[in-house]
């Protein structure tokens, strides 16, 4: 019998909810409203590209990135497999969702290998 | 009698009855859109993940590039748009945090762990995580 690939993919999943959990928030209210807000002063353009250029910190990106897309994949999987009931698309909505989920993936690591 | 060979093949059920669930049955209680608005927070985690991959890009561009992508955040359709993202990710953030006591069952010696505390433990994380980023993206 083939084994499930279900608690891999639940497994990332869980990862990608608690990391985008704990960090997004921060990342979303700093990033995208308080600094283009002029309510803090974010870092100079100098800081912020030593920051991304360094390679951990591209590694975690790539982690991070990658993780949140399979959580959307596989929750929007079964938001629409429940909600909107289309159990007979089950393979289509699998395909069509992890498949993004893989490409942005191939997309981020190629981003971040060239940075710099 | 037993299993038919094919796992296909059903043998035939007169009695079997299945009433029809209409499409939108979640609008029918404030439980259920509840529950449908926590799983579509998902689309807006992807949406930071590729926002977070634009600025990276934005970022390697230089500092022209900077400057053009920070104009851009700065239109107020960008950043009603960013305000809805964030309050989706909050929502998602709360359900999430006050669902890991029920998923993550500790036990030490034979004692559970109290939900309180996992709950405590979570939220600490949060607010520990939040300030580290605060400290990278904001320092000088």
């Amino acid at each position: 019998m083939r084994r499930s690939r279900e608690p891999f993919l639940w497994a990332l999943f869980s990862g990608g909810g608690m990391a985008s959990a704990l960090l997004l928030p921060a990342i979303a209210f700093l990033l995208w409203i308080a600094v283009p807000l002029g309510w803090v002063e974010g870092g100079s353009y100098e800081t912020l590209f030593a920051l991304v250029r360094h390679p951990l910190v591209r590694l975690v990106l790539f982690a991070l990135i990658s993780l949140f897309l399979f959580h959307w994949a596989h929750r929007l999987r079964y938001t629409l497999y429940d909600g909107l009931q289309l159990y007979h698309l089950n393979q289509l909505i699998a395909v069509v969702t992890y498949g993004i989920a893989s490409f942005m993936t191939v997309v981020a690591a190629y981003i971040l290998w060239v940075f710099a | 009698m037993g299993e038919p060979l094919n796992p296909r093949y059903r043998l035939y059920h007169p009695k079997w009855h299945r009433t029809r669930i209409p499409i939108f049955w979640w609008l029918r209680s404030f439980a259920y859109i509840k529950f449908i608005s926590r799983e579509l927070t998902s689309l807006f985690v992807a949406y930071a993940g590729l926002l977070l991959l634009i600025e990276v890009s934005v970022l390697a561009r230089g500092e022209a590039a900077y400057g053009r992508f920070l104009a851009w955040l700065q239109s107020p359709a960008v950043l009603a748009l960013n305000a809805f993202v964030l309050l989706a990710l909050l929502f998602h953030t709360f359900t999430w945090l006050n669902l890991a006591p029920r998923a993550l069952v500790l036990r030490v010696g034979k004692r559970r762990v109290p939900d309180a505390l996992v709950l405590v433990a979570h939220y600490s994380a949060w607010i520990a995580a939040s300030a580290l980023l605060a400290w990278l993206i904001l320092r000088r």
